[in-house]
């Protein structure tokens, strides 16, 4: 009981350092307490077999307008950025959009798209998405089946979320960068605007 | 019995609001944190902060009687709906001689890059000076507070100073918001 009692003891104080030290993350006001914190995350948890230079797998997925979005459709006419996020309400996904929401420009002169991606159903990320103030790249549900996007490119994670991943994707079709991020911790904009930089050489 | 509070304790550390931290944050009438900010690289903004020539400097150092601090961040919805309203008071103290001189306001990006910072900036036209925090070194000295947030600090003519207003959120009408830290500050 006594040895029960320490274990107890020592898993409290584990997890009051975890919650005191762990890598920051700012959470906006805007959220108030709806953001569902997991706390510290395995930071990968899966192992794509994609790499650069390969052709992207193309995807049809339904967006929260009720369009449906393929990836070819871009094929020779804009350079793509797909953002998937692991789940809807979470820390540092509820930010890293609306970031993206006001460089809007930036995607532009560099001729590029944004697609946004998460598992979870169309639904939730319309509410979630609102809550942002409403965005302007196209937000896709990769829900049923479950992940399957999110698999082809080889970012499903174990427990049925997707990594914190990025991917550039040039006019050809082509994989010109790939980021499966640290899930706990948010990819700076510069590195991915000065990898679209690069495609117009 | 104690099992109960440990639980208890538990939750509270792992629940969702990052609670803990929160209660750390200064409040009105605290001495704020000594935190150290680079010199920002326009001559402009040095000469708004009264930091020329120097590689960095502490906000009681801002020649000012009162310091207006935001805690925001790029990717912050809400801080992003707020920027006009800061603007606004930003012209509101530009068109106050009396105040002008006495009042400062900057921002700290917290998690933000210096890049990111910039996207900020150009994306509402901020004309006060903005500062990254990279590594979350100031978000973790104020409490890791929620974005938007706002510190009103008091500097004395000793270089001490002392918090007078302390609060997440909007700061509602420009005008209100200053008169109410005028009366806080008891400047006139």
């Amino acid at each position: 009981m006594l040895k029960g009692t320490h274990q107890l003891l020592a898993c409290v104080a584990v997890a009051l350092l975890l919650a005191i030290v762990s890598p920051g993350h700012a959470a906006s006001e805007q959220y108030k307490g709806k953001i569902y914190s997991a706390g510290e995350l395995k930071p990968i948890d899966s192992a794509t077999k994609l790499k650069v230079g390969d052709r992207a797998p193309d995807f049809t997925l339904s967006t929260i307008d009720r369009e449906k979005v393929t990836l070819n459709q871009f094929r020779e006419k804009k350079n793509v950025v797909i953002s998937f996020v692991p789940a809807a309400w979470t820390p540092v996904c509820s930010d890293q959009w609306p970031g993206y929401n006001i460089a809007k420009d930036l995607f532009e002169q560099n001729d590029a798209i944004l697609l946004g991606i998460t598992v979870d159903n169309i639904p939730t990320l319309f509410a979630w998405t609102q809550e942002m103030g409403g965005l302007w790249f196209p937000v896709l549900s990769d829900f049923h089946p479950h992940g399957a996007v999110a698999k082809k490119y080889g970012v499903l994670r174990s427990d049925g979320t997707s990594e914190r991943a990025l991917f550039v994707i040039d006019k050809k079709g082509i994989i010109r960068y790939i980021d499966v991020h640290d899930i706990n911790q948010r990819p700076k904009l510069e590195v991915l605007l000065k990898e679209l930089e690069k495609l117009k050489k | 019995m104690s099992m109960a509070v440990l639980f208890l304790f538990l939750g509270a550390a792992a629940g969702p609001n990052w609670s803990l931290a929160a209660d750390q944050t200064p409040v009105a009438g605290a001495v704020f944190p000594d935190i150290t900010l680079s010199a920002p690289k326009s001559v402009e903004a040095q000469d708004y902060l009264g930091v020329r020539g120097k590689a960095s400097f502490k906000i009681s150092q801002i020649p000012a009687q009162l310091v207006i601090l935001e805690i925001f961040s790029m990717y912050c919805p809400y801080c992003q709906r707020e920027a006009p309203q800061v603007n606004e008071l930003y012209q509101l103290l530009a068109k106050r001689q009396d105040l002008k001189d006495k009042i400062k306001i900057i921002g700290v990006g917290t998690g933000n890059s210096a890049y990111e910072v910039q996207v900020f900036q150009d994306k509402y036209a901020v004309p006060f000076p903005l500062f990254p925090d990279e590594n979350f070194a100031i978000h973790d000295a104020v409490g890791r507070v929620r974005t938007p947030y706002f510190f009103g600090i008091r500097i004395n003519p000793d270089g001490s100073n002392r918090i007078i207003y302390s609060k997440v959120g909007t700061i509602h009408d420009p005008q209100q918001f200053l008169e109410l830290l005028l009366k806080q500050a008891d400047l006139k």
